[in-house]
């Protein structure tokens, strides 16, 4: 109790530091430790050295110093070269704008040679993320205090494991509770206490996932008797768990994979299937997509920042315009006389494909471009022991969406009936007064835009660079060929089986052969049924 | 001699032209055609490696265009001739040929992949003229007539590893890369030095994947299984090109961070990073010659004439761009030390030239035609840069025969004479000889 209060009168005095030193030019607490000499060894010496002195910063228990070390760890503390004071600099322009690390107190501008960064690397990091963690324990925030217990989980920072031990006594919070109990047995792990308390730790990680076999190995690894046996058993618990969970992240990757493919392919499911264009500029469509993607988010960065989250929603639309028009003047202009003709055609969409990659180089230049992830999509959760990231997730969602409205498209609307009329019978649909050229180039336009706005997707996960689409083109033909020429629904299952099969040959094969596995199977089960899944039957397979 | 003919012959034609027919008109733009040096670059504008080569065809330009302001070489002045091979790797050496026999170049800069430099290699060996290859390679070659100017694996790979190693304690390795000859190699190389310095068969994963490989889902989480044997684990990435950007979008998405696995790359830099969002990927590393952030003062004056010549504050410089700037600038040394541009007397010459780095030191051409540089690991930070976090003391200078592969071990390369000799055999006392 009386540790609690000395700790709640410390983080008073803390917070009303700052204040106190505007007038106090020398703010060392002359009761507490000499913060600015034991801040002034970050300075000093190697990375060792440096991660030494944040060991003795931690060590003082001052929450002040924790801007500090954030600061650090965010490569943001300088050294000023006038006098020494250590501050933290956030770049303005060619200058920085310095505060004192400890106080808080404004120092003005400094100059790019005034200031030397103090250098970091990844041990420095993680010493601070040791310091910060035991720092933060008693934060009033819960989630502060979770990811506190979660630092000291992951550095197994046995030092910690006495403030550890006191939060947790106070601790009420259960989520909080059962985070630092996680912690404190892996911190133990580490320690030096008897094996008694170490068997007990290992048995509490027990339940855990892939995140505790790095502590538990660790373990059986470096001790003997009914340690290692308890740590053994444990081990081969958790990976007895993570088996099973393996199946199903397999089979979610493979959805994943399916998403993607399924999306390059969709479009082209379209104006090959439906329409039976060989259309090898299907890929730049695609890259068209993702372009209007950057520039959709680059007019955003410069013009309306706070709408850089939407910026893939205002770019949906305009990449279905974009490519969608481009395909309308590839069929108007080029296509449309090549028709029955599938050789010229292959040979014209090629050119096509590489004078709308060389007019990209010319227009962005030949680098990557920068497109950027809005924060829901960002990051992943877990789900049991599988981790699902949001852009794989929405990706699915999103492919999904597409089929769904395509789907209704061509069954439900009278555009659909139309383009249905005219691929299984030109003449008939011409006769009863339907305008087959007009609806050649909207279907072909129709395709396009599908491609453009799997674009917009494929920008989140891939490089947007003019050669996007080439990786895409054979992958999207693979699909459309094994599903069925001119379905739909074989599009779909093609790719989510094509997506699947590959995930599972590739833990087994490795990428390389996984993918020939993938590309054999196909050919052979082309053999076999040359009009891939779902063959459509009738008069138009004829034509 | 057959060049000083076919000089003299065209001279003789050009002379005869000019006097029969309107001699004042003709002859001024003829003899200014003959003043000048034309220098052949040969690097892909379009294609798939034109993401990386038009940089450095660019960089080129700069380099000519500023020496032309100092007065050329020799007395006259640097012409560019540019040639785009389109990716295409017979191309490559197509237009070496035509670079060589057609435009008369004194030297060629140019390659990126492996594989068109060894589809140029040939031709120049044949024609007897000069290349600088002026990316980091795998090694296991030498050759007469090309100047490496890029990193050998014991100027990248192997202090990478030494780093992780002593620095960050890490005791278990994935070595990925894309399935070609270079990460091949250099994995090699590793496989074995790893081996040498007591890491354990099970401690390494080795994993190759297509060119353009885009689902990095399986192999981030394998490497996360990997990671939680209770060992520090790093990744050693020799992946290539555009396959990186979607790999570290996985990383960061699947949450691991460099503090957890670190991912120290051979073929990430300052431009391949212009592609991504590099805020989750703090800490990673690359090891190169160069970096951007280096705060030397030629390194600031470099950077000011690229943005002012590129014409964009936005545009990064990179460890190939200072390899061309080395090599360039020695070549401009050698030609003027030799005082001709004849290939075999300026190749005698090279040897020994050193020239200011971008670094701060002074690079100079070993007698096996790689050049000295210093090692530096660099952290990837929140603006795209990197952080020099370690450096060798000193310039490294290039080993061609790596000494970490028995068929490799005994060969050396001294183009010096009187051994004159790019793969000589130290046990056997012969050359030509590849080792046991």
């Amino acid at each position: 109790m009386l540790r609690l209060i000395l700790i709640a009168f410390l983080w008073l005095g803390v917070s009303l530091a700052p204040a106190s030193a505007q007038t106090n030019p020398a703010p060392a607490d002359p009761a507490g430790p000499d913060l600015e000499a034991l801040v002034g060894n970050l300075a000093k010496g190697s990375y060792s050295d440096r991660e030494k002195a944040i060991a003795a910063l931690a060590a003082t228990g001052e929450t002040a110093i924790a801007p500090a070390l954030r600061a650090l760890a965010e490569g943001d503390l300088y050294q000023r070269e006038a006098d020494g004071r250590i501050v933290i600099g956030k770049r303005e322009g060619r200058d920085y704008k310095i505060t004192d690390a400890i106080t808080g107190e404004d120092l003005g501008l400094a100059g790019r040679r005034e200031v030397e960064k103090i250098r970091v690397n990844n041990s420095v990091r993680r010493a601070v993320d040791a310091a910060i963690g035991s720092l933060t324990l008693r934060s009033p925030r819960p989630d502060v205090r979770i990811s506190a217990a979660n630092s000291i989980f992951y550095t197994q920072d046995p030092d910690s494991l006495e403030a550890l031990e006191a939060a947790l006594a106070a601790e009420e919070n259960a989520d909080v509770r059962t985070a630092m109990q996680r912690a404190r047995a892996a911190a133990i792990l580490k320690s030096d206490r008897p094996d008694a308390a170490k068997i007990e730790a290992v048995h509490d990680l027990a339940s855990g996932g892939r995140d505790v076999l790095g502590a538990l190995s660790a373990v059986a690894a470096a001790s003997d008797g009914e340690l290692k046996a308890a740590a053994e058993e444990a081990i081969s618990d958790v990976r007895q768990k993570l088996a099973l969970w393996e199946a199903g992240q397999n089979v979610w990757y493979g959805l994943s994979l399916g998403s993607v493919l399924l999306l390059a392919a969709i479009g082209l499911a379209i104006t090959f299937g439906v329409m039976g264009v060989i259309n090898m500029a299907h890929g730049e469509m695609v890259m068209l997509g993702a372009y209007t993607t950057f520039v959709v988010q680059e007019t955003i960065r410069n013009n309306a920042p706070w709408l850089f989250d939407w910026s893939l929603l205002i770019a949906l639309p305009l990449a279905f315009l974009v490519a969608g028009f481009v395909g309308f003047l590839i069929e108007r202009g080029v296509i449309r006389f090549l028709y029955g003709r599938p050789l010229e055609t292959l040979l014209a969409t090629w050119g096509i494909s590489l004078i709308l990659q060389q007019a990209v180089r010319t227009i962005f230049g030949p680098t990557n471009r920068q497109v950027g992830n809005p924060s829901w999509m960002s990051g992943a959760f877990d789900l049991g022991e599988m981790t699902i990231t949001y852009n794989r997730l929405w990706i699915i969602v999103f492919a999904f969406a597409v089929f769904a409205v395509l789907l209704l498209l061509t069954k439900a609307t009278s555009f659909g009936l139309r383009m249905r009329a005219v691929t299984q019978n030109r003449q008939m649909a011409a006769a009863v007064g339907i305008r087959t050229p007009w609806i050649d180039a909207l279907t072909f336009a129709l395709g396009s835009g599908i491609a453009g706005i799997a674009g917009v997707a494929l920008s989140q996960i891939d490089n947007v660079s003019p050669n996007l689409g080439q990786g895409y083109i054979i992958d999207s033909f693979m699909v459309v060929v094994f599903g069925g020429v001119g379905n739909l629904w074989g599009t779909l299952v093609g790719a989510m089986s094509l997506g699947v099969l590959n995930k599972f040959l590739e833990p087994y094969a490795g990428a390389v052969l996984g993918k020939i596995l993938v590309l054999v199977f196909i050919i052979l089960f082309i053999q076999k049924r040359p009009r891939g899944l779902f063959a459509l039957r009738g008069r138009a397979v004829e034509a | 001699m057959l060049k000083v003919k076919s000089v003299l012959a065209r001279g003789a034609i050009l002379a005869g032209l000019g006097a029969a027919i309107l001699a004042p008109a003709l002859t001024a733009p003829a003899a200014a055609q003959e003043e000048t040096i034309k220098v052949g670059i040969l690097h892909s504008l379009s294609g798939t490696m034109a993401i990386s080569e038009t940089t450095l065809k660019d960089v080129m330009m700069m380099l000519i265009e500023q020496q032309n302001e100092k007065g050329g070489l020799l007395g006259k002045k640097l012409e560019a001739v540019v040639v785009d091979p389109a990716s295409d790797w017979p191309l490559f050496a197509e237009k070496a040929r035509e670079l060589i026999t057609v435009d008369k170049v004194a030297a060629v800069f140019g390659c990126w992949t492996s594989v068109s430099r060894k589809s140029v290699l040939p031709v120049f060996e044949e024609l007897d003229s000069i290349l600088f290859y002026p990316v980091q390679y795998e090694g296991e070659e030498s050759s007469k007539n090309v100047f490496y100017t890029g990193a050998a694996p014991n100027q990248q790979a192997i202090p990478a590893v030494d780093y992780l190693m002593n620095e960050e304690g890490v005791e278990r390795w994935v070595l990925a890369g894309t399935d070609y000859v270079y990460p091949r190699t250099t994995n090699k190389i590793l496989e074995q030095y790893l081996k040498d310095h007591g890491v354990a068969e099970d401690d390494i994963m080795i994993n190759y994947t297509p060119f353009g490989h885009s689902d990095w889902q399986t192999i981030v989480s394998d490497i996360k299984a990997f990671g939680s044997g209770g060992k520090k684990t790093a990744v050693v990435s020799t992946i290539n090109g555009d396959a990186n950007v979607p790999f570290y979008k996985e990383l960061a998405n699947q949450g691991i961070e460099a503090t957890d696995i670190p991912v120290v790359a051979f073929s990430v830099g300052e431009e391949e990073l212009a592609g991504i969002d590099t805020a989750p990927l703090v800490g990673h590393l690359a090891a190169w010659n160069y970096f951007m952030s280096v705060d030397t003062d030629e390194n600031a004056d470099f950077i000011d004439a690229w943005h002012e010549f590129i014409g964009n504050e936005d545009r990064v410089t990179n460890d190939p761009m200072e390899a061309h700037y080395i090599g360039f600038n020695m070549w401009v040394q050698a030609v003027e030390k030799a005082g001709t541009t004849d290939p075999d007397k300026v190749i005698d010459a090279m040897v020994g030239v050193a020239v200011p780095n971008l670094t701060g030191g002074l690079s100079s051409m070993g007698a096996n035609h790689h050049i000295t540089k210093p090692v530096l690991i660099g952290e990837i930070q929140d603006d795209g840069q990197f952080s020099v976090v370690w450096e060798t003391p000193g310039l490294v200078l290039g080993d061609e025969w790596s000494d970490f592969l028995p068929e490799s071990k005994p060969l050396i390369s001294d183009w010096r004479a009187p051994l004159s000799c790019g793969n000589f055999n130290t046990e056997t006392g012969k050359c030509g000889g590849q080792g046991s």
